[in-house]
């Protein structure tokens, strides 16, 4: 054995040395997840607590997601109900339609005699029944139905527009339910808030548990730890598997996270389907989606790399050799 | 290779363990070191494997002076220094080839070139059908000789052994210490702390000897 007074003894070209940085990368991830798989019941329960943390926010997020849909679903079809008065037969509600094509803010204008209504609401209402009892005479109003243009369609406008078609001499009612809408928006928007606030905490919780994972298996470890630094390894060679199981526990919890969403979301989508069409609406429940679904993992990924590197931190400081 | 200047050790407790203590080995030299327990055998090779930084004066080693090093240079420092200890200090739940193999993993040698060196240094210690055994189930003396295949497997130029002969027999001891011998054969400097009296005087080889962490006899 001759001696060499050179360190390190392996240095080669550069290319060499991302080589094995490559495979050392590898080798310390594989090695992390052969250490999961070693105890997966430990492992199952920490990815499970994670996994639940992970969940809450992201299935909130998703609930938030369709309401907000159904609410766009209105958005995009503003339309103002004008109930005629009860003197005005079928062809001066037609003429009176006629007029409202010619007006700019209008971009549809439909008309329902009040002979359509009668038969559209025999079919839907189930009240058909009842109906027949008025045979000679129709209760119903004719309607007509117009949808504003873009620019009329926006809260403050669409106000004035109302107000101004429900003094025109042939309407009884301007009717328009912008309320209900506002609300709806005003409580997403609150909730929406409150989902990044509980986000934020358990982002905070899912630190924790990682972090606390962690220390414990730099606890158990001690000694190789001692023994491993005494041999000449850096403070990054020591570190490194731990950041790659908090990386892998985080994933996992993500994943875990994803499959209670899902699988939330599976068990509701049957029951849901069935309640919308009793509404007569087509309302399909979304899913994560591809977008949502990457950025949880990678969140889970970061919170659980985050964890780690903050128990790592903390911990590692305190063995030195001895 | 060694070369200590003028070193004391003060302990944060206040306990002096060296004393000005000055002595120079040169490389493929091998010496013990001796002195009653509590003497300062220890804090020296802590000294040189960088576990522990001088109070006072200069330690030297292969011509770098240790004060100076940087505390991130020093795990790379530490891959020029053999380490063997009377515990072994192995890893239990890996295997004998693993143990072995672990400076090299450190120092990110290559596959076939761990394989190889891992080998070579099994066969020096008369451990090479063992590689797949856990170090448990090996005697006392095999686990110390694996201690010593995983000390030299990166070929250092400095070994250094901390009562490596404490739990063994007088048989295995002299073996283990001809080992050392053949390490110093081949241009390793060799520094072993020892009380084995009995052992040292039948090897006629340097003996410093410490006293309440003062050199007394060279």
């Amino acid at each position: 054995m001759r001696a060499k007074a050179t360190t390190p003894h392996f240095e080669r070209g550069p290319r060499f040395q991302l080589r094995a940085w490559l495979l050392r990368h590898l080798q310390t991830l594989f090695s992390a997840l052969g250490e999961l798989t070693r105890s997966p019941l430990g492992t199952a329960m920490t990815a499970g607590v994670i996994g639940i943390a992970l969940a809450l926010p992201a299935g909130l997020y998703v609930f938030l997601d369709n309401v907000q849909a159904v609410g766009q679903n209105w958005d995009g079809k503003v339309e103002i109900s004008l109930f005629l008065k009860d003197q005005i037969d079928d062809e001066a509600a037609s003429r009176f339609a006629l007029s409202l094509h010619k007006r700019s803010e209008l971009r549809h204008v439909q008309l329902i005699t009040r002979a359509e209504a009668l038969e559209e609401y025999r079919q839907l209402s189930g009240f058909a029944e009842a109906l027949n009892a008025f045979e000679q005479e129709n209760p119903l109003p004719a309607l007509v139905l117009v949808e504003p243009t873009l620019r009329y369609a926006q809260p403050e406008a669409i106000k004035g527009l109302v107000a101004e078609l429900g003094r025109l001499p042939a309407v009884e009612l301007a009717q328009f339910d912008l309320e209900w809408l506002q609300r709806l928006h005003a409580i997403i928007h609150t909730l929406k808030r409150g989902v990044v606030v509980l986000a934020a905490l358990l982002a905070l919780g899912v630190l924790l548990i990682v972090g606390n994972t962690i220390r414990l298996g730099i606890e158990n470890r001690r000694a190789e730890i001692e023994i491993i630094q005494l041999v000449g390894a850096t403070d990054a060679f020591i570190r490194r598997p731990f950041l790659y199981t908090g990386f892998c526990f985080g994933l996992l919890g993500a994943l875990m996270a994803w499959l209670l969403v899902e699988g939330g979301l599976w068990l509701v989508r049957g029951p849901l389907a069935e309640l919308a069409s009793l509404y007569q609406a087509n309302f399909l429940l979304a899913s994560l989606g591809l977008r949502a679904s990457l950025v949880l993992c990678l969140m889970g990924a970061l919170l659980g790399l985050a964890g780690s590197w903050l128990a790592v931190r903390r911990h590692l400081r305190g063995i030195e050799v001895g | 290779m060694i070369h200590f200047d003028q070193v004391s050790k003060r302990y944060q407790s206040g306990h002096e363990a060296l004393r000005n203590v000055s002595f120079r080995l040169a490389a493929g030299e091998m010496a013990f070191l001796t002195g009653h327990s509590g003497a300062g055998k220890t804090t020296l090779l802590r000294l040189v494997a960088l576990v522990e930084r001088a109070s006072r004066g200069q330690v030297l080693i292969g011509g770098q002076n240790l004060n100076r090093l940087a505390h991130r240079k020093i795990p790379y420092f530490r891959r020029n220094i053999g380490l063997v200890f009377q515990d072994h200090r192995l890893l239990p739940e890996r295997t004998v080839f693993d143990n072995v193999a672990l400076p090299l993993v450190i120092a990110g040698a290559r596959h076939q070139e761990i394989a190889r060196r891992v080998r070579a240094a099994l066969d020096k210690v008369g451990l090479l059908g063992k590689e797949r055994l856990h170090p448990l189930t090996l005697s006392g003396g095999e686990q110390q000789r694996v201690g010593i295949a995983r000390a030299v497997v990166n070929k250092p130029p400095i070994l250094l052994a901390d009562e490596p002969t404490g739990n063994l027999d007088p048989e295995l001891s002299r073996e283990i210490m001809g080992l050392f011998g053949s390490f110093s054969n081949f241009g390793v400097t060799v520094l072993i702390a020892t009380h084995d009296i009995e052992l040292i005087q039948r090897m006629n080889t340097r003996t410093l000897v410490l006293s309440k962490g003062c050199l007394v006899d060279d």
